[in-house]
């Protein structure tokens, strides 16, 4: 049963393995993006497979509806042309506000939208891949969020693709604020397998007073995500280690599960 | 050694690989995504040799560790224990047999995620693991083992439609003729 050749096989095979397993960090990262770049040309064949149907949807949209759209959406723009304006207005009054109190003046983020172009195959990580990357300016650490809430971080850049660890990944925790009278502080990390809307928050000190539908933000500190995103609601809360420190279960006002678009924020 | 057959099962893998990272379906209906490798594995095993296998285990798992938030290489192992054993097991294996494929699907299907899982583990990274694990891993298994005999028929038609036809001997020898003389 065991010839030379099965041998040769299962020691190469191994030795294979493990010189791969034992590369040091950077090197892998780079064998990765060579390795994922050879699936490219059937992103790129997804991509137009995908997009063949709303072309043809659109091509067979009738006039008067395209019109109507075209007038609701100018109305809205209208719409946020004021708010811009009033704005603006707030951001100046908390500029001067800032320099009469002598604190540091905080700089205007950037938004960058991005496709979500695959998910990772494997059941126990949450990450995706969007179709931006350093070519686009973007590195690791990133904050990337949808109009409904946070999302994650950047945590691979390659020329033109980056991946992006999801909240519920045991690799991406977030420092949060409980909206509260007592500002409840804590820590999000990994929620449940198989709901991705839930996350725990964790390490909230033992006599925090947490209600369920109270908002959760991201506080500012750890210095990836910027203060104030939102993160989901409270679900529910319990003791934990003898009241020594309280844990929350957080529904993420995101969907993760159906993440077509995203936002990557740069400072 | 096959070269159509080779060449047939990578390509295969690279699609599968593809597929499962952009195919959503089964991760919104099953809460899992099922991995079609370990089927591959377990086809190669039974019907290709040693290099074939060995090249599924090394390319099917660099592609999927590419793709996914895995250390690179850790899928390898897993896969080449897998389609090994399999392969010398090979000759006593009623292959063509549509329970028998059933049964390596599943025990192949079965024992890929939790030797990668128990990798992950040994090598000091955090999976996203719980009691839904376990539900995923069922899903894994009997999505695994229900592809397996498909994809058995899926390549015994490619190569049917594809390769040579091995040549049938016709039962005619002239060496054993037996020359009649006129009584």
């Amino acid at each position: 049963m065991f010839r030379k050749n099965n041998y040769l096989a299962l020691g190469a095979v191994t030795l294979l393995a493990l010189l791969v397993l034992s590369l040091p960090q950077r090197v892998t990262s780079h064998f990765k993006l060579a390795l994922g770049s050879l699936f490219l040309p059937l992103f790129g064949l997804a991509g137009t497979a995908q997009q063949l149907p709303a072309d043809l949807a659109d091509s067979v949209l009738p006039r008067r509806e395209l019109l109507q759209q075209i007038d609701r959406l100018r109305r809205e723009n209208d719409q946020y042309k004021a708010m811009v304006v009033q704005s603006a207005a707030i951001a100046g009054e908390n500029d001067r506000l800032h320099a009469l109190l002598g604190w540091s003046q905080q700089t205007p983020w950037k938004l960058r939208l991005a496709n979500v172009v695959m998910r990772d195959p494997a059941n126990w990580w949450r990450t995706v891949q969007i179709d931006l990357g350093s070519r686009d300016g973007l590195r690791e650490n990133l904050p990337v969020l949808t109009a409904a809430g946070l999302v994650g971080r950047v945590s691979v850049v390659s020329y033109t693709r980056s991946q992006v660890i999801l909240i519920g990944d045991p690799n991406c925790r977030v420092s949060a604020l409980v909206d509260n009278p007592s500002h409840d502080m804590g820590v999000v990390s990994a929620g449940g397998v198989l709901d991705t809307a839930l996350v725990d928050l964790t390490y909230l000190s033992g006599g925090a007073s947490l209600k369920p539908g109270q908002n959760v933000f991201t506080s500012g500190l750890g210095g990836i995500f910027p203060k104030g995103i939102p993160i989901g609601q409270v679900v529910d809360s319990r003791p934990v280690e003898f009241g020594l420190y309280t844990e929350a279960r957080v529904k993420l006002s995101a969907d993760l599960g159906g993440l077509e678009q995203v936002w990557v924020l740069f400072p | 050694m096959n070269v159509l057959r080779t060449i047939l099962i990578l390509a295969a893998a690279f699609l599968v690989v593809f597929g499962e990272a952009t195919c959503p379906l089964p991760r919104h209906w099953l809460g899992a995504q099922v991995d079609l490798l370990p089927v591959l594995m377990v086809y190669a095993a039974l019907t290709a040799d040693l290099l074939t296998v060995s090249l599924l285990a090394v390319l099917g798992g660099l592609w999927f560790d590419a793709l996914s938030a895995n250390p690179l290489g850790i899928s390898i192992l897993p896969l080449f224990a897998v389609g090994f054993l399999i392969h010398l097991w090979n000759e006593l294996i009623l292959r063509e047999v549509s329970f028998a494929q059933l049964v390596l699907g599943t025990v192949a299907s079965a024992s890929v995620p939790l030797l990668t899982i128990l990798l992950l583990l040994t090598a000091g990274k955090q999976p996203l693991l719980g009691w839904g694990t376990i539900w995923q891993w069922l899903v894994m298994t009997a999505g695994g083992a229900a592809a397996t005999p498909f994809i058995f028929a899926l390549f015994d038609w490619s190569n049917r439609a594809l390769g040579y036809q091995p040549r049938v001997e016709p039962s005619f020898r002239s060496d054993r003729e037996i020359r009649r003389g006129r009584l």
